[in-house]
């Protein structure tokens, strides 16, 4: 289970978090939605310990994050594969030794057959074709790039997966191939995924429960069916995938 | 003036604060470094990739100026030597001047420029393509995948061409002063010899080593915290080749005060 309670962030003067409550149970999906710039990557990055909150806590597995050691960390990031959102994929490295090194078992690591299996079969479960894994990053599409960056991510069979905007630049076809593949790989691991996006239609096909993260805050959290329902003006809004979100804005507007 | 008294406080605060935050940081980043030395598995094979990157990818250029640099000191020896001085002083200036000073200095220098740049550019380019996090996210370390192999490279390998510039220096540096000054080898070779201490070649090594650390270790440093894209990554490149340079003119005057004998007294 990942737990985020009364967790707090500021950039300099900019307040990023401010007192999030978050959580993802055992084998369920989870869509963070809001608007660009809003927190949601950092709120992501918190949770693998790539960032660190200035107050509250976030644990994962019973783990408080922030006060794990440096060989504690690297075993409990072992468990979670990160999609990041433009693949982060390393340039230097052809795909194959890229989906490799998300093969966090040393042991395994070190085992030239299981790498070149599991590379395959990781390759298959994000529909591509073997022959994808002797190129290099620069020559493959944006669309191809998120792939292998999800190949990665699931190469060491993690328990956790978090996606950071899986779906921000890619055209409604691939949007929707991207869309497939994480239900796919929900269905098929039965991993607990926790996907950032601001795409509404994608998060509500993927996700068990939706939360809308806005001004810092965890403005509602609840399934698809109750987020539709919900008669806050920001959730209605961002339903209409009105992304400037007008309304909000005026509302902060008159309130200040 | 009340408003520029300000001003200058503000900026001087800033500043402040800013190079001692930079201070902590560079000294947490020498400790994790010292840290990961332990996980000699990860970086060894890495090591030796980047060694061969650094050493091979950098001897012609290093060559080649400690030719020039050479030749150099050699023509201007013979300028100034040019009343009624014995020749063979002239051994013995282009080989000290050549193993103390221009060796070790030009290549560290030449090679915060080649290196320096190339490293903070890399890893900076890293950091805002979010690969160095990728890396983390991955359960593995930064320090013995990325930085421990370059900077354990450096100081391997710098040495070893100071070494090569330092026999090059000295071999361009006798042929030009056979052709500028007339000197015959019997006289230049007394020369060398005469001045010559075996202290001056681990003078030489010493002063390398220092530098090897100031091209590796603060390029690595810069551009692993850069910060604002593409930008960034220019003002990284550009800040890791200036620091590491003055530093290496830093160390140039520091090594020389502590280590040659009679010097400060």
């Amino acid at each position: 289970m990942i737990e985020l309670r009364q967790v707090s962030k500021r950039f300099l003067d900019h307040v990023v978090l401010d007192k999030v409550d978050f959580r993802v149970d055992d084998g369920e999906t989870v869509a963070l939605l809001g608007p660009s710039g809003v927190g949601k990557s950092v709120l992501l990055k918190h949770i693998i310990g790539l960032i660190r909150p200035d107050s509250g806590t976030v644990t994962v597995d019973e783990q408080n994050v922030a006060l794990l050691g440096r060989k504690e960390i690297a075993a409990l990031r072992s468990t979670i594969g990160y999609v990041f959102q433009n693949g982060a994929l390393f340039d230097s490295m052809d795909v194959r030794e890229n989906i490799r090194l998300g093969v966090t078992n040393d042991e395994q690591f070190n085992d030239v057959a299981y790498c070149e299996a599991r590379v395959t079969e990781c390759l298959r479960l994000v529909n591509l074709q073997p022959e994808v894994a002797k190129k290099f990053p620069g020559e493959l599409s944006g669309g191809m790039r998120k792939r292998v960056g999800i190949a990665r991510a699931i190469a060491g069979k993690p328990k956790y997966l978090l996606y950071d905007e899986p779906t921000s630049g890619l055209d409604p076809v691939n949007s929707d191939v991207i869309d497939q593949l994480i239900e796919r790989l929900q269905n098929e691991l039965g991993v607990t995924s926790v996907v950032v996006t601001h795409d509404v239609r994608g998060s509500f096909r993927v996700a068990d429960r939706i939360a809308l993260l806005w001004q810092a805050k965890i403005r509602a959290v609840g399934t698809p069916e109750e987020i539709v329902q919900s008669q806050d003006p920001a959730v209605q809004q961002f339903l209409e995938r009105d992304l400037e979100m007008t309304i909000i804005q005026n509302e902060s507007t008159d309130g200040s | 003036m009340a408003e520029l008294t300000l001003d200058l406080r503000r900026v001087v605060g800033r500043w402040s604060l800013r190079t001692v935050g930079h201070a902590g940081r560079f000294a947490y980043f020498v400790a994790d470094l010292a840290r990961g030395l332990a996980d000699w598995r990860v970086w060894m094979p890495r090591t030796i990739e980047q060694a061969i990157l650094v050493g091979y990818g950098s001897l012609f250029i290093v060559l080649l100026i400690a030719g020039f640099a050479g030749a150099v000191t050699s023509l201007q020896t013979a300028y100034q030597f040019s009343g009624n001085f014995p020749k063979y002083l002239a051994g013995g200036v282009i080989t000290e001047s050549v193993i103390l000073e221009l060796g070790p200095v030009l290549t560290g220098l030449i090679l915060a420029g080649r290196i320096g740049a190339r490293f903070a550019a890399e890893l900076g380019t890293m950091r805002v393509t979010e690969q160095i996090d990728a890396l983390e996210s991955l359960g593995r370390s930064p320090v013995t995948h990325l930085l421990l192999p370059r900077c354990l490279a450096g100081i391997i390998v710098i040495p070893a061409l100071v070494m090569f510039a330092n026999a090059t220096g000295f071999g361009v540096g006798w042929l030009a002063a056979k052709t500028t000054l007339g000197i015959s080898n019997g006289d230049f070779i007394y020369g060398a010899r005469f001045f010559f201490q075996s202290f001056d070649l681990w003078y030489s090594a010493i002063k390398a080593v220092c530098f090897a650390g100031a091209v590796t270790v603060i390029p690595c440093y810069i551009g692993f915290n850069t910060q604002q894209g593409a930008e960034g990554v220019g003002r990284a490149t550009t800040d890791a080749v200036v620091a590491a340079s003055v530093t290496i003119l830093m160390l140039d005057v520091v090594l020389s005060e502590l280590l040659l004998p009679g010097v400060g007294q």
